[in-house]
């Protein structure tokens, strides 16, 4: 079941073992079936041999049936786990599935310039935030409401830059969530930079609380120069730094196909960092190999690259038509996935949770969306003034005269109905 | 009471200026709850269904199934209150009102064939002349940039409407609250989208574009392309047989089933309202007040034209429109300041003379006609006359003109020779006392020195009002704007 093609960095801070690394190429011992290479090179040196991950592999402990399965290194992660915890998972996924309907609504409603919907991702997200640390940090993309949500954010904050009243919306300093960061792949070197920062802090202060950080990203941006750059530096360095990649299979419109030959997660080899090819529809599998990883980088193995993956079942943004380029028939197998609807048969199975339970979490559910709703109608909308006032921390005679001047232009337009327009003579 | 809530129609993508809509997924009469889903409309992105901001009983319709409207034009009314439902007036057809100035097709201005492009401009408080930004601020010298200009997107492709399963229809009940079931809604209508996807007629986006503007169903042309998909060839031939086929068959006449009588059902009603009505009540007015007088001159503007070639090559006047209306124009100002008394305003008691000239130009705009005026036009060289008829002339065209252009004018010319048509009896823009007919310019046989030579000609009509110019005055001002198009060169005077 194990699919983690790990560095010989070794075991991890829990003591987890990690498993046997393929070694570089010639000691290929058991190559997975679906990675066979076609091609028939021999076994000269200097060829390079395909000795990956496969395509169909990925660490799984909560299969879509909701069948348990066991992995050698990451089991341990989750057996020890409280039922509440496990329930949480459920009721975070479920919360943030709510408001992403919400949310979606808000836009057709002409409340939000724009929606980037996180259906079907939810256990990569919640899975993966919820093995963070409170010191821990995380650079988001503009996906990654489900990690919001544990990082502890009030939901409604996400809707203020979608709204475009504002271009954060948060504090990031209160929650160690960054803002989310629209220029595809930037924030993975700033997680990079942040992630060598707390390795700096450590030496001058051996006292401070050893953190990590998780740089989320998805297919598409791992095409990008930026995670390339990112990589090299946190090998390099050993930065504390988890690369959390969301493959939800589709760029927009360009199928994961396109992006990459190979599983995402075979090119950590490359880099010198353990890869970890993780169910992402597996809040408990996310979970438990976004732990491993945050040990191993919080105690200065460095970086350790997961590819999680899953699906975007719904639109890339709200001004997207999925229909337009991919097949019915993959959105409902993908469907059959469902991170939820395992994760409930089985809790349902151990009765550690019944009907009430997940009434409630509907209803709260509800609660939720009514207050986001409220909350962002109540925004109003965006004031030009405040982008003026903070080009500069202090007030400054040219920002000024180009404010005054804009605000006169604004006021010169005439949109107003011209209905009652006179007739004229022919 | 139950207060309406209107639901303006949103940009659901980025930067998207209109959609059509498709079918409505709600009735009058109908109680919806927040984020029910009200509708199904088709951008030039996707099909989208919007989800009711508002709980309450449907009051209105407000746009029709097929019609494409702009972002923010109100498509549907919602009743606050539940209760007013039995009490609330039932339409029994949708009242496309505020839909309306939309959903006319752009037509030509009156003079200038080409149809308006789709760039559309946010309209400015005043002419540029007066704008405030005289005022803004220290940085005097800053130059007036239009406003960031949005280019509309091509229109969707024409798609079936999409055929519910009853898998959908039976989702839609349940809306999207419950996580398990919303998947399953969000499956089915997925599904029916397939459906109709599936029939769809493979086209270049371009081809689509000129396919729906040409009012063609792509389904119905036999596509030749590589990939099966319907070329711009394939388009065009269609597109000229079934030309060919309307030409035989006509579709104006209705089959002869009426009596001819009030209840025929062959007869057309058209509402009298907006332009239309203010257009029949000025022309009353003005019809009925004033005691017409029109009086026509036969003009050689062959130099005129020459003047007009010479300027539409001149280096100065590079990148602007020239045309003989210019000339008029400059001639009319010209005139009127030789006899005043047809630059005025009557007005019972007495007689206004204008010691200036807001020079109002005809146009037949997408909303109808419509006068707007050229303010201090005396002021302008003839090159600054050239923009600003120029401006004018698109301003109105893309059916953009403000209300501000429209008042105060001075005196009118009516450019009918755009049409083709020789000269008329037009009618003075109420608030005036004349009014000038340009009529087409083409060669005649002319006597010059006794000899019959082709040349340009054109006729000017005019119309006064008599109780302020007198037959002599009106001969003398026609006189002066003909000595000008035989000579534009006395303008130099």
């Amino acid at each position: 079941m194990g699919a983690a093609q790990q560095a010989d960095t070794g075991t991890s801070g829990s003591g987890a073992p990690a498993s046997p690394r393929p070694q570089a190429g010639n000691q290929a011992g058991n190559p997975p079936a679906g990675s066979q290479a076609p091609s028939s090179a021999g076994n000269s040196a200097g060829v390079l041999r395909n000795a990956g991950v496969g395509p169909d592999e990925a660490v799984q402990l909560l299969d879509e049936h909701g069948a348990t399965h066991h992995d050698a290194t990451f089991s341990s992660y989750i057996e020890k786990l409280d039922p509440d915890v496990l329930r949480g998972f459920y009721r975070d996924m479920a919360t943030v599935r709510r408001f992403d309907t919400e949310a979606t609504a808000l836009q057709r409603q002409g409340e939000l310039a724009l929606w980037v919907p996180v259906i079907g991702q939810e256990a990569a997200q919640i899975g993966s935030g919820s093995a963070m640390n409170k010191a821990d940090y995380a650079f988001p993309t503009y996906r990654e409401h489900g990690v919001a949500l544990t990082r502890g954010l009030d939901l409604a904050d996400l809707l203020k830059l979608f709204r475009g009243v504002t271009n954060g919306g948060w504090d990031p300093r209160e929650t160690n969530f960054h803002l989310y960061t629209l220029v595809l792949a930037a924030q993975t070197l700033h997680a990079v930079g942040y992630a060598m920062g707390i390795s700096r802090d450590l030496v001058a202060d051996p006292t401070t609380e050893p953190a990590a950080v998780v740089a989320y990203f998805g297919d598409g941006a791992s095409s990008e120069g930026d995670v390339h750059e990112s990589m090299v530096f946190a090998a390099s360095y050993d930065a504390p730094v988890v690369f959390f990649c969301q493959n939800n299979n589709w760029a927009i419109s360009v199928p994961f196909e396109v992006q990459s030959k190979i599983p995402l997660v075979n090119r950590a080899a490359g880099y010198g960092m353990p890869g970890i090819r993780v169910d992402g529809n597996d809040v408990l599998a996310v979970y438990a190999v976004t732990q491993w990883a945050l040990d191993h980088a919080r105690s200065g193995h460095g970086p350790v690259f997961i590819e999680a993956s899953t699906y975007r079942v719904g639109a890339h943004t709200t001004a997207d038509d999925p229909t337009k380029y991919r097949m019915n028939a993959e959105e409902e197998l993908w469907k059959t996935r469902d991170p939820l609807a395992r994760l409930e048969t089985y809790l349902r199975a151990e009765n550690l949770a019944d009907d009430a339970f997940f009434e409630q979490v509907k209803n709260d559910g509800d609660e939720l969306a009514a207050h986001v709703r409220r909350t962002t109608l109540a925004l109003g909308s965006a004031d030009i003034r405040h982008k003026f006032a903070t080009v500069y921390a202090e007030a400054h005679p040219l920002v000024a005269e180009e404010l005054a001047w804009f605000e006169n232009y604004e006021a010169s337009f005439a949109d107003v109905d011209t209905e009652n327009a006179q007739g004229g003579a022919a | 009471m139950s207060t309406l809530n209107f639901f303006k129609l949103p940009d659901v993508g980025e930067g998207l200026l209109e959609a059509e809509i498709v079918t409505w997924k709600v009735k009058l009469g109908d109680i919806v709850a927040v984020n029910d889903v009200l509708v199904e409309i088709e951008t030039a992105k996707s099909l989208v269904e919007l989800p009711s901001p508002y709980a309450g009983v449907v009051a209105q319709l407000m746009v029709t199934e097929g019609e494409t409207v702009d972002v923010g034009t109100p498509i549907i009314a919602i009743g606050s209150e539940v209760t007013g439902a039995a009490a609330a007036p039932a339409p029994a057809s949708p009242a496309p009102v505020a839909a309306e100035p939309e959903a006319e097709v752009l037509k030509p201005l009156v003079g200038s064939g080409p149809k308006a492009d789709a760039v559309k401009r946010r309209p400015r408080i005043s002419s540029p002349s007066a704008a405030p930004t005289r005022a803004a601020g220290p940085n005097q010298s800053a130059p007036v940039t239009p406003a960031p200009s949005a280019v509309a997107p091509a229109p969707a492709p024409a798609v079936q409407p999409v055929v519910p399963t009853s898998a959908a229809a039976a989702a839609a009940k349940a809306p999207g609250q419950d996580p398990a079931s919303n998947l399953i809604t969000n499956a089915a209508a997925t599904v029916s989208r397939m459906v109709a996807h599936a029939n769809r007629v493979l086209a270049k986006p371009p081809v689509r574009k000129a396919a729906k503007d040409m009012g063609i169903d792509l389904s119905e042309v036999s596509a030749t392309g590589l990939r099966g998909e319907v070329t711009k060839k394939d388009l065009l031939s269609y597109q000229d047989q079934r030309t060919a086929e309307h030409d035989g068959a006509g579709t104006f006449w209705a089959p002869a089933t009426g009596t001819g009588l009030e209840d025929d059902p062959r007869i057309e009603r058209i509402k009298v309202k907006g332009v239309r009505k203010a257009t029949a009540k000025a022309m009353v007015e003005s019809a009925f007040s004033a005691p017409h007088v029109s009086i026509f001159v036969d003009v050689d503007a062959s130099r005129t034209m020459e003047f007009v070639k010479r300027l539409k090559v001149s280096r100065d006047f590079e990148g602007i429109k020239v045309s003989p209306l210019l000339i008029l124009a400059k001639a009319v100002i010209w005139a009127a300041a030789r006899n005043p008394s047809v630059n005025a305003t009557w007005t019972g008691d007495e007689i206004i003379i204008k010691h200036f000239m807001n020079l109002g130009i005809a146009a037949a705009t997408p909303r109808g006609l419509m006068v707007p005026n050229i303010k201090d036009a005396q002021n302008l060289s003839l090159k600054e006359l050239a923009i600003a008829l120029n401006a004018l002339a698109t301003t109105a065209r893309a059916g953009k003109t403000p209300p501000a252009d429209m008042r105060g004018g001075s005196l009118t010319v009516t450019n009918i020779g755009a049409l083709g048509i020789d000269t008329g009896t037009p009618i003075i823009n109420p608030g005036e006392v004349a009014i000038v007919a340009f009529g087409t310019i083409k060669q005649k046989p002319w006597v010059l020195d006794g000899e019959v030579i082709p040349r340009w000609i054109t006729t000017l009509g005019g119309s006064f009002d008599h109780r302020v110019v007198d037959g002599d005055l009106s001969a003398r001002f026609m006189a002066d704007v003909a000595a000008i198009m035989e000579e534009p060169a006395l303008l130099l005077d």
